[in-house]
């Protein structure tokens, strides 16, 4: 599986994801740089967490205009997956490749803890290798990170089995006042990350890159890598 | 010209900051103060002397950049050359 991973300025995840996908390939992923408007093809598209541009104006807003993202729409429209983590989540919705938006956590604050996730399918090229229901621990970083779609949008996103990951308690109740608790910023229906329509494209805010050898103090991420290697190599 | 673009979370869209900034104002002794929405103002000279041309190029640029339309909703404002000033 060839990766390409894009930096924009104020990227600062680049080089976890990049190693993350190094350790279950071999194979160093390309750096695509912002202004980039072609690069070579791969077999996936990671967009980054950090704070691109700043954060100016919206989180994602500046990045989802930059060149490099005219093409990764065009490709991502030809059905070559595409990976958005934390930021990068935040780009994809921006860029219009994922439907909602993430708004300021609930709370106020930033937030940066090892959380709980329910894998909601094993269906998808990105989540094979766990089971459907399965509860995963990885960390989140963000202060935006607050799941908000209009009640159709979200209907529709249910219907059609788009949501990949929900914040959860560690026995995977979603539901009720403990489910509540272990919702790190107010997102709606607990929502952590989403497919698109062809589950072609992930957004989710948590880190999976950061939790993928013993010494990050879990592995639990390591299966979302692996799994997308076994579907595209 | 000069526009002004106001840009606020639509009706029933949860504003954390406008919250915050309520009671931080209920806490220093204005107790009058309810509900508070906070949003964004954004100044633009545009070199463009048709007024309706100008509104529809802000628009698009709203449509484009200055707002999320998922949450946000946004206003236009067009003030002559003088205003401001």
């Amino acid at each position: 599986m060839k990766a390409a991973v894009l930096v924009f300025p104020g990227s600062n995840r680049e080089g976890d994801v990049a190693q993350a996908i190094e350790l279950v390939t071999g194979r160093r992923p390309a750096m695509v740089w912002h202004g980039d408007g072609d690069f070579e093809k791969t077999d996936l598209i990671v967009v980054p967490g950090g704070f691109s541009y700043g954060d100016y104006l919206r989180c994602g807003a500046m990045a989802a205009q930059s060149p490099v993202m005219a093409e990764v729409k065009r490709r991502a429209a030809q059905g070559v997956p595409v990976l958005g983590i934390c930021n990068g989540f935040q780009i994809v919705t921006e860029a219009g490749l994922l439907p909602g938006v993430l708004m300021r956590n609930a709370h106020l604050k930033f937030v940066c803890a090892d959380i709980h996730l329910k894998v909601e399918t094993s269906q998808s090229l990105f989540t094979n290798r766990y089971q459907g229901g399965q509860v995963i621990r990885v960390p989140v970083a963000h202060a935006e990170g607050n799941y908000f779609a209009d009640a159709d949008t979200l209907k529709a996103l249910e219907d059609r089995g788009q949501i990949a990951f929900r914040y959860c308690a560690p026995d995977g109740t979603v539901d009720g006042a403990q489910g509540k608790a272990a919702n790190p910023n107010g997102s709606i229906n607990n929502i952590a990350g989403i497919f698109n329509e062809t589950k072609t494209v992930l957004g989710l805010m948590p880190h999976p890159e950061n939790a993928v050898e013993p010494m990050f103090g879990g592995t639990d991420g390591i299966g979302l890598f692996e799994g997308m290697v076994e579907a595209l190599s | 010209m000069k526009a002004r673009v106001h840009v606020t979370l639509k009706n029933g869209v949860l504003d954390p900051q406008g919250k915050a900034i309520g009671h931080s104002l209920n806490r220093l002794g204005f107790p009058e103060v309810g509900d508070v929405r906070q949003g964004k103002y954004i100044e633009l000279e545009l070199a463009e002397t048709d007024e309706a041309k100008a509104k529809a190029r802000l628009e698009e640029m709203c449509r484009k950049l200055l707002a999320n339309t998922v949450i946000e909703n946004y206003s236009i404002e067009i003030v002559g050359e003088q205003a401001g000033q």
